[in-house]
Formats: structure tokens, sequence, C-alpha cells
């Protein structure tokens, strides 16, 4: 109990690494969205082809399915915007596609529905621990 | 030095956790309108199609951190019935099952509860990918999980946040007479 498990070297690596966190935070210390957490916005694609980024509401999910519907029977990487995902996909059945085919929620001619984001918006799962440690991830791809 | 390290990294976690706004009352204010979120659109053409995040948890068991809600004691009490699976070929397994950890440092031992996870997820979610099944192979810390990878690919992104250390630190080793490791769970607690 209480005795270190770090080496000296890894130790003086952790206080680099702390400080370089705590200069990045730093400047993001009061948080500007008021989204909801776990909010997924995935902007892969979305911006380049002049759409809305579509953002994922975790929580709505949630509370009409449980984690492993996604996560396991339709194979979601727990990674926000890891999945590879794209229109032809989903229409196909794929992902969200799974559900959003007009049987179980409704399909995927209502764009604006999912792609609701605000342009320029990266991908990112908003109120992440990772997200406020390290601080805002990058613009997205084309909105520099 | 070590100690040093710690307290730095838990001062300055609580710092920055410490100020996001706390909610003062309760009820559907506790959560941002969509059109006022910062992430989406006010101006998009659905935006009122969408329902808002208070409408639906302000009817949920209360709690102060990520979306305000108990989602385990929400789905115990029947408050909301998700979906298990889509496949009908999935298997729904629970284990009831906690895992003590002692190798925790200064901190209190950690209790994972089999249950409560099984319930919203699948085996294979964290098997093997993310921990080895059996116990103490996996070797990671408090670090990686502030990193997002093991427990943090989902505390700390959409289940309960990192800031809530007692939730999983919650065996005091001073007056602790159990075992370590995997064991059938204590009756009664989640």
């Amino acid at each position: 109990m209480g005795k270190s498990h770090i080496h000296k070297p890894k130790r003086n690596f952790i206080l680099w690494l702390m400080a370089l966190l705590m200069l990045a935070s730093g400047v993001e210390i009061v948080p500007q969205a008021q989204a909801e957490y776990g909010d997924v916005v995935i902007n892969n694609q979305s911006d380049k082809a002049g759409m809305r980024p579509p953002i994922f509401p975790h929580w709505f999910h949630r509370i009409r399915f449980r984690c492993k519907v996604c996560h396991a029977d339709l194979g979601f990487k727990f990674q926000a915007g890891g999945n590879q995902i794209n229109m032809l996909k989903i229409i196909d059945g794929e992902f969200c596609g799974a559900c959003h085919n007009g049987e179980i929620a409704w399909s995927v001619e209502n764009c604006d529905v999912c792609h609701s984001g605000k342009p320029g918006t990266p991908t990112q799962v908003h109120g992440s621990t990772v997200q406020k440690l390290i601080g805002k991830p990058a613009p997205a791809a084309g909105q520099k | 030095m070590n100690a040093l390290l710690k307290f730095l990294a838990v001062t300055w976690t609580v710092l920055l956790w410490s100020t996001a706004p706390v909610p003062a009352v309760a009820g559907p204010e506790k959560w941002s309108p969509l059109e006022k979120d910062g992430l989406h659109d006010p101006q998009g053409p659905a935006i009122h199609e969408l329902q808002q995040p208070g409408e639906a948890l302000s009817q949920m068991p209360p709690d102060s951190v990520g979306n305000q809600v108990r989602w385990v004691e929400a789905l115990r009490k029947g408050t909301i019935n998700p979906r298990t699976n889509i496949l009908p070929e999935t298997k729904i397994q629970v284990l009831d099952q906690d895992l003590i950890y002692g190798n925790t440092g200064d901190n209190w031992f950690v209790l994972f509860p089999h249950k409560a996870h099984t319930e919203w997820l699948d085996c294979a979610n964290c098997h093997e990918r993310i921990f080895k099944t059996k116990f103490g192979a996996t070797g990671f810390k408090m670090m990686d999980i502030l990193a997002g990878k093991a427990c943090g690919q989902c505390h700390g992104a959409v289940s309960f946040p990192l800031t809530e250390c007692r939730r999983c630190h919650s065996i005091d080793p001073g007056t602790f007479k159990g075992k370590l490791g995997a064991q059938q769970a204590a009756g009664g607690k989640p």
C-alpha cells in the first residue's frame, strides 16, 4: 500500500505531461458549450459534403436501448468518428440504418434531424474527460 | 515526489471540473435547451422536432453529474425499459459477481460490480479487447483511465464521470475484512 509503482524516468515524463495538460486546458477553463454529456458529433465527411455534422444523443438512445444493442449487435466501436459510417451503409441497414429504416425509427430521408450540428463542429464526445483535460478538439477538416 | 504528483493531478482535475456550472434547481432547467447547447445549430430546419433533454431526463432518478441521471437506478426501478438486443440470437447474460481491486495505491479499494455492467453491456464489449477475463491480468492505472482507456472508455465519456472517485473506490482498506478478487456479489450492493 502506498508504495510507488512509477519509475523515475517515467515520473519526469508524467510531470511534463501534466504541465502540458494544465497549459492546454487552462485556456479552456470556462466550458463554452452546455450540450448533454455523451453527445457524439461525427464530422468525418459532413463539412466537406456541405452538410451539418450529425449529433448522436447518447442520452436519448440510452432510454430506449441498452449499450449492447449498438455496441455489440451493431458493432459500433467505442470511438467517436472511428466507425467509417457513411450514408450508403446506413441505407443498406448498417450502423444507424439498422433502426433508422422507417420501421424501428424514422428513416434516412429526415436528413436534418441527425445532421443538426453547427457547421465546423469537430468530431467529439461532448463533455468527455479527454476533451476536458486536453481541450477542445481541432476544428474539423476543411474549416481552418 | 509521487504524493506531490498525485496531489497536483487530483487538485487540478477537481479545479477543472469544479468550474463547470452547478445546476441550482431541480427540473428541466438543469438541462440546456438544444438550440442553446453550443453543439446544435439553432438555424437547423429540424431543431424543433428533436426531444429536449430536460423533457425526458427530468423524469428519471436524479444525479449531480453527467446527464444528471442515475442510469443504473433508472433501469432497475423500471423508470426505463431499454431494448436488450436487435439480433434475435443475442444472448443476454447478467453476471452477479463483484471484483475487488486492492492494488489502488493510497486510494480506497475498487469494487467493480459485474451486475450493473452486464445489465447494460455484452461480455464482448469489454472481454478480451479492453479487459482480460483473468482477474488482475490486464494492468491499468488511473492515468490510463483519465486518458480514455480501460474504464475510461465509458466512464468519462458516457457513463458517470471520473470526478466521482468514491463510486468506484468505495472500500476502505482500513476496515475491509473480505478477500480481494472475483467473488459472488454481496446482497443488495449495486
